[in-house]
C-alpha cells in the first residue's frame, strides 16, 4: 500500500511542480494547491498505515495508528489554507490591478533603466 | 603605555584635533600648529640613536588582544628608527612646505592635515610595530589616508581616477600581506616578528612557506610600486605636491622596502626570495627609467623615476640576502649597506625634486616641459635645488648619489662571482641591466633639469609671469639639498650611528655577541671597474641626451596597447561588464526561471546524493495490503491530477483540483483519520468556494502559443521532482530504524490529559503550541485578505 501512496505522491508532486512553470497565475495557484495536498498524502504515507484501529481510545482495543503524523497534517492543512487562500486573494487583486495573469509580463525586472 | 606608543598615537591623536583648529584659529595657518609635532618626534627618535647604534633595542608592550596574541608592542631597532628618522624629518619639511604652497584662503586645509597626521602616525605604526596584525592595521590605514590625499582635489575626474587606482592596488596587496601574515602565523603561532624570526627552522621546513614568502613580496610590491604593480604610482601624482613628495618617494614607497627588509631574516635563507626580489627590483630598474624618459610632465618624470630608485633599493636587498648563504658575507653585505644608504639618499634628493617642481608648477602654472624653458635665470635657487637633486639622481659627483650608485654597481658586480641558486649562467643580466638602467636615469634626470631650466624662456605659454619662489617654500629643499651634499663628503657620520644598525637589524643571525658590521663609505676607491661604469654611464648618457630627438621614435613603436595601464583599464571595465553580464543571464526577472533553478538543485542535491551514497533501497515487508477501495481512489486521484494539468477551462481545474482534495479525504477515511477527514472535506469546500468566488473576476486560462523547448524543460524538470520524491518516499519508508514515539501519546492520553481522542490531545494538550501559531497564522491571513481588499494605492502611491 505504502508503495502505491509513494507513487501516487510521485505523481502529485510532478504535476504540481509542471503547473508551478506554467506562466498562468491561476495555475501557479492551482498548482500549490495540489503539492500541499501531495505533502499530506506523503506525511501520512510515512506514519505507516492501516496498523491499527483510528486513534480514539477504547478499553478493547490494542493497536492504533500513529496518531502524530495525523496531527502534523491537520496543522498543515489549516496553513495551507490559509496561505492558498491569501494567494488566491493576491492574484485577484492582481488581476484587477495590473490586468493580466501571465507570469512573463509580470516580471519585475529592471525598467528603471 | 610608553612614550614609545604616545610619539606612534599622537599624529592621529592630533588629526582630531586640526578641524577645530582650522575652523576657529583662521588667522594662522594650519600647518604651523602642524608642524610641531614633527619636529618633535624627530628631536625624540633622533635622540635614540645612541641606545641602537650600540646594538640596543627597545621594546614595549601595550596589551590589545591578549586572548588572540594580538598586542601593540612598540619595537624600535636600527631598521625601525632610520625609516622613523625618515618619516618625522621628511614630515617636518614637507608640512614646512606645504604651509607656502597651500593657501590658507582658497584650500580647504583641516582636511588636508588631518590626511597627512593620519599618514604619519599611520607610517609610524608601521615601522615601529612588532606584531603582524597591528602592523597590518596600520599599512591598512597608510593606504587609506593615501587615497584621501589623492584624491585631496576631489572634484577633478583624474585625481578620482588615481585614488581608486592606487586604493586598489594597495589593499589588494594588503589583503595578500594579510594572508601571508597568518599563514606564517599558522606555522609559528605567534604574530610577533621577533618570534617568527626565532621559529626560522620552522617556517623553513613548512609547506607554507613558499605560499607565505609570495603573499608577503606581493604586499610588499605592490606598495612598493614594483613590476607589474607600479602603475598606480604615476596616477597618483595628481595629489598636491608636498603628498607626492612626501608619500610617493620618502615614505609610503618605502614601506614595501621596510617589509621586505624587516622580513629578510625570515625568508632569505631560500634561493626564491634571492630571485625573485632581486630579479624584481632589477627590472622595475630598468622599465621605471626607460619609461621616465618620454614623459612630458615633470610629475610624471619623477613618478617613474621613483619606481626605478625603488627597484634598484629591492634587487639590492634581494642581492644582499644572498650573504646569508655564504662564508665571507662581507661581500655580498655592500649590498645590504648600499640599499640602506641610497634608502636615505633617494629619501634626500628626490625629496628636494619634488618639492623644486612643485615650486615651479606654483609660480610659472605649469608642469609641462614643453612649455617649460629658461628658468635658469629668473628661479636660481630653484635651479641650483633642482641641479643637485638631478646629479645626484644620476649618480654624479659631487653628490650623495654617486656613492650609493657605485655600490650599488659594486654589489651588481659581485653577484656574477658566485655560484648559489645556479646564477652562474644569468647573473651577467643583473650589472647589464643595472648599467643600462642607469643610462636612461642619467637622461632623465638631464631631460628634467636642462628642458626646465635651460633653452628659451617662453612666457607666452605660461599662465603666470615666473619668478623666484617664496623663502619659506625654499627652506625644505635646501636642506634636503644641503644633505646631499654632506652625506657625498661626510658619508661616514651615517656609517656607525644609522647604516650599521640597520644593517644589523636586516641580518641579525651574522653577528656574534658586540661584534659589528664593518661599513666604511669611501668616495675613493681608486680605478675600479665602478668607476668605469659611472663613466660610461655619463658619457652614454650625454651622448643620448644631445641626441634625444632622434631616437625618441623608439618609444613610438610600443604600442599603447600592450601597456599595463591598459591591461588594468581593460581588466576593469571588463570585470565590470562581464559581472554584470552573467548576472543579467541567470537573473531573468521570470519566476518561472528561478523556480527552474530551484528545482534542478533539489533534483540533483537530494537525486544525486541518494544516489552516491546507496541510500536508495527498496522493501516491501510491513507494508499494508493494497484493498480495491485504494486502488478505486487512486485511479480517481491520478485522472483528476491529469485533469488539473491538461484542463482547458480554469473551472475544469478547479473542479478537478476539488476532485483531488476529496479522494484525500476519503483516503483519510480508509487510512482511519477522522479528524483529517473531517477537516480536509470542510476545508475542500470552503477552497472550491473561494475559487469559484473568485471564478468570475479570475481570468480565463491563457494558452499562449509556448514553445517546445518551454514544454520539455518543465515536463522534465517536473518528472524530476517526483522521481527524487518517489524514490525518497520509497528509501524512507524501507528503512524504518527507530520505533516511533507515539506509543507515549497513546498511554498517556487518558492517563494525563483525561482525553480518548489522541488527535486532539496532541494539538491542544501535548503540543499546544503549534496550534496556537497555526490559529496566529489563519488570523494573519484573514486580516491580510482584508487588507488587500480594502485597501487601495492610486497610481502615485498614496492611500486612500
Amino acid at each position: 500500500m505504502e508503495i502505491l501512496m509513494a507513487f501516487i505522491v510521485g505523481i502529485l508532486f510532478t504535476a504540481a511542480t509542471y503547473l508551478m512553470l506554467s506562466k498562468s497565475l491561476l495555475r501557479v495557484i492551482i498548482g500549490t494547491a495540489v503539492l500541499s495536498h501531495g505533502v499530506h498524502l506523503l506525511l501520512l504515507t510515512m506514519g505507516g498505515l492501516k496498523k491499527g484501529a483510528p486513534p480514539i481510545l477504547k478499553n478493547d482495543t490494542a493497536s492504533y495508528v500513529d496518531p502524530i503524523p495525523q496531527a502534523l497534517i491537520l496543522t498543515a492543512i489549516v496553513i495551507a489554507f490559509g496561505v492558498t487562500s491569501f494567494l488566491l486573494v493576491m492574484a485577484f487583486r492582481a488581476y484587477q490591478e495590473l490586468k493580466m495573469d501571465d507570469m512573463e509580463q509580470m516580471r519585475g525586472n529592471d525598467q528603471h533603466e | 603605555m610608553t612614550s614609545l606608543h604616545i610619539a606612534i598615537v599622537a599624529p592621529l591623536v592630533l588629526a582630531f584635533l586640526i578641524p577645530l583648529l582650522a575652523k576657529y584659529v583662521r588667522k594662522i595657518h594650519t600647518g604651523w600648529f602642524v608642524l610641531i609635532l614633527p619636529v618633535l618626534l624627530f628631536v625624540y627618535f633622533f635622540r635614540m640613536i645612541g641606545m641602537t647604534s650600540h646594538g640596543g633595542t627597545l621594546k614595549a608592550t601595550l596589551e590589545w588582544i591578549p586572548s588572540f596574541g594580538i598586542n601593540f608592542t612598540a619595537y624600535v631597532d636600527g631598521l625601525g628608527l632610520l625609516f622613523a628618522l625618515l618619516i618625522t624629518g621628511i614630515g617636518s619639511l614637507v608640512v614646512l612646505y606645504s604651509i607656502y604652497y597651500l593657501s590658507k584662503e582658497k584650500e580647504q586645509l583641516g582636511p588636508f592635515y588631518v590626511y597627512l597626521l593620519m599618514f604619519m602616525g599611520a607610517m609610524l605604526g608601521v615601522v615601529l610595530v612588532d606584531n603582524v596584525i597591528v602592523l597590518y592595521l596600520f599599512w591598512e590605514l597608510t593606504s587609506i589616508s593615501s587615497f584621501l590625499l589623492i584624491g585631496y582635489w576631489h572634484k577633478r575626474e583624474k585625481s578620482r581616477y588615481g585614488a581608486a587606482k592606487s586604493m586598489l592596488i594597495t589593499i589588494f596587496g594588503g589583503l595578500s600581506l594579510l594572508g601571508g601574515f597568518i599563514l606564517l602565523y599558522i606555522i609559528t603561532g605567534s604574530f610577533s616578528i621577533r618570534e617568527m624570526i626565532s621559529q626560522v627552522d620552522a617556517i623553513s621546513a613548512s609547506g607554507f612557506f613558499l605560499p607565505a614568502l609570495v603573499l608577503i613580496l606581493i604586499g610588499a610590491f605592490t606598495k612598493s610600486a614594483q613590476f607589474p604593480f607600479y602603475i598606480w604610482l604615476p596616477d597618483a601624482m595628481e595629489a598636491p605636491t608636498p603628498v607626492s613628495a612626501y608619500l610617493h618617494s620618502a615614505t609610503m614607497v618605502k614601506a614595501g622596502i621596510y617589509l621586505v627588509a624587516r622580513f629578510t631574516p625570515v625568508f632569505a635563507f631560500s634561493g626564491e626570495w634571492f630571485w625573485i626580489v632581486s630579479l624584481t627590483g632589477i627590472v622595475t630598474l630598468f622599465w621605471g627609467s626607460f619609461n621616465a624618459v618620454k614623459q612630458t610632465d615633470l610629475k610624471a618624470i619623477l613618478a617613474y623615476s621613483t619606481v626605478s630608485q625603488l627597484g634598484m633599493i629591492m634587487s639590492m636587498l634581494g642581492v644582499g640576502s644572498a650573504a646569508l648563504h655564504f662564508q665571507h658575507f662581507h661581500y655580498y653585505l655592500v649590498a645590504v649597506i648600499a640599499a640602506i644608504f641610497h634608502l636615505i639618499n633617494h629619501a634626500t634628493f628626490k625629496g628636494s625634486l619634488f618639492m623644486a617642481v612643485g615650486i615651479i608648477d606654483h609660480e610659472t602654472g605649469t608642469r609641462d616641459i614643453r612649455r617649460l624653458g629658461g628658468l635658469m635665470t629668473i628661479m636660481p635657487i630653484t635651479f641650483t635645488i633642482s641641479l643637485i637633486g638631478a646629479f645626484s639622481m644620476a649618480g654624479l659627483p659631487p653628490f650623495n648619489g654617486f656613492l650609493s650608485k657605485e655600490m650599488f654597481f659594486t654589489s651588481m658586480l659581485r653577484i656574477t662571482d658566485f655560484n648559489l641558486f645556479s646564477a652562474d649562467t644569468w647573473s651577467f643580466l643583473f650589472p647589464v641591466l643595472a648599467w643600462t638602467g642607469s643610462v636612461f636615469t642619467f637622461i632623465y634626470s638631464m631631460v628634467l633639469l636642462f628642458q626646465t631650466f635651460g633653452g628659451k624662456y617662453q612666457p607666452e605659454k605660461l599662465e603666470k609671469k615666473a619668478h623666484e619662489a617664496p623663502l619659506g617654500m625654499l627652506i625644505s629643499p635646501i636642506i634636503l639639498v644641503s644633505l646631499a651634499v654632506i652625506f657625498f663628503f661626510f658619508p661616514n657620520i651615517l656609517s656607525y650611528t644609522i647604516i650599521e644598525p640597520a644593517a644589523a637589524s636586516i641580518m641579525p643571525g651574522l653577528l656574534d655577541g658586540d661584534e659589528k658590521f664593518k661599513v666604511h663609505i669611501s668616495i675613493w676607491h681608486g680605478f675600479s671597474p665602478e668607476l668605469f661604469m659611472t663613466i660610461g654611464v655619463a658619457v652614454l648618457g650625454i651622448l643620448a641626451y644631445r641626441t634625444l630627438g632622434k631616437w625618441k621614435k623608439v618609444y613610438g613603436l610600443f604600442p599603447d596597447k600592450l601597456t599595463l595601464n591598459n591591461l588594468y583599464d581593460r581588466s576593469l571595465y571588463g570585470l565590470e561588464k562581464g559581472s554584470n553580464k552573467a548576472t543579467r543571464t541567470y537573473m531573468t526577472g521570470f519566476l518561472r526561471d528561478y523556480l527552474v533553478y530551484i528545482f534542478v538543485f533539489f533534483i540533483i542535491a537530494v537525486g544525486g546524493t541518494l544516489v552516491l551514497t546507496g541510500g536508495f533501497s527498496y522493501s516491501v515487508k510491513g507494508t499494508a495490503p493494497i484493498g480495491v477501495y485504494e486502488l478505486v481512489l487512486s485511479a480517481v486521484m491520478i485522472a483528476a491530477t491529469f485533469g488539473t494539468v491538461f484542463a482547458r477551462s480554469r473551472l475544469t481545474a478547479i473542479i478537478a483540483l476539488g476532485v483531488i482534495g476529496y479522494t484525500l479525504a476519503l483516503f483519510f477515511v480508509i487510512f482511519r483519520a477522522p479528524d483529517l477527514a473531517l477537516t480536509q472535506l470542510i476545508i475542500e469546500t470552503i477552497s472550491v468556494a473561494l475559487f469559484l468566488l473568485c471564478f468570475y473576476h479570475l481570468p480565463k486560462l491563457s494558452f499562449k502559443p509556448k514553445t517546445k523547448t518551454f514544454r520539455i524543460t518543465n515536463a522534465l524538470v517536473s518528472i524530476g521532482v517526483g522521481a527524487v520524491v518517489t524514490l525518497l518516499a520509497l528509501a524512507s519508508n524501507s528503512q524504518r530504524s527507530l520505533e516511533s514515539i507515539s506509543s507515549y501519546f497513546i498511554e498517556n492520553s487518558y492517563k494525563l490529559a483525561g482525553g480518548r481522542n489522541i488527535v486532539n490531545v496532541v494539538l491542544v494538550d501535548f503540543r499546544g503550541f503549534d496550534t496556537l501559531f497555526e490559529i496566529t497564522v489563519l488570523v494573519i491571513a484573514a486580516l491580510g485578505i482584508y487588507g488587500m481588499i480594502r485597501l487601495r494605492m492610486e497610481k502615485g502611491g498614496e492611500e486612500h
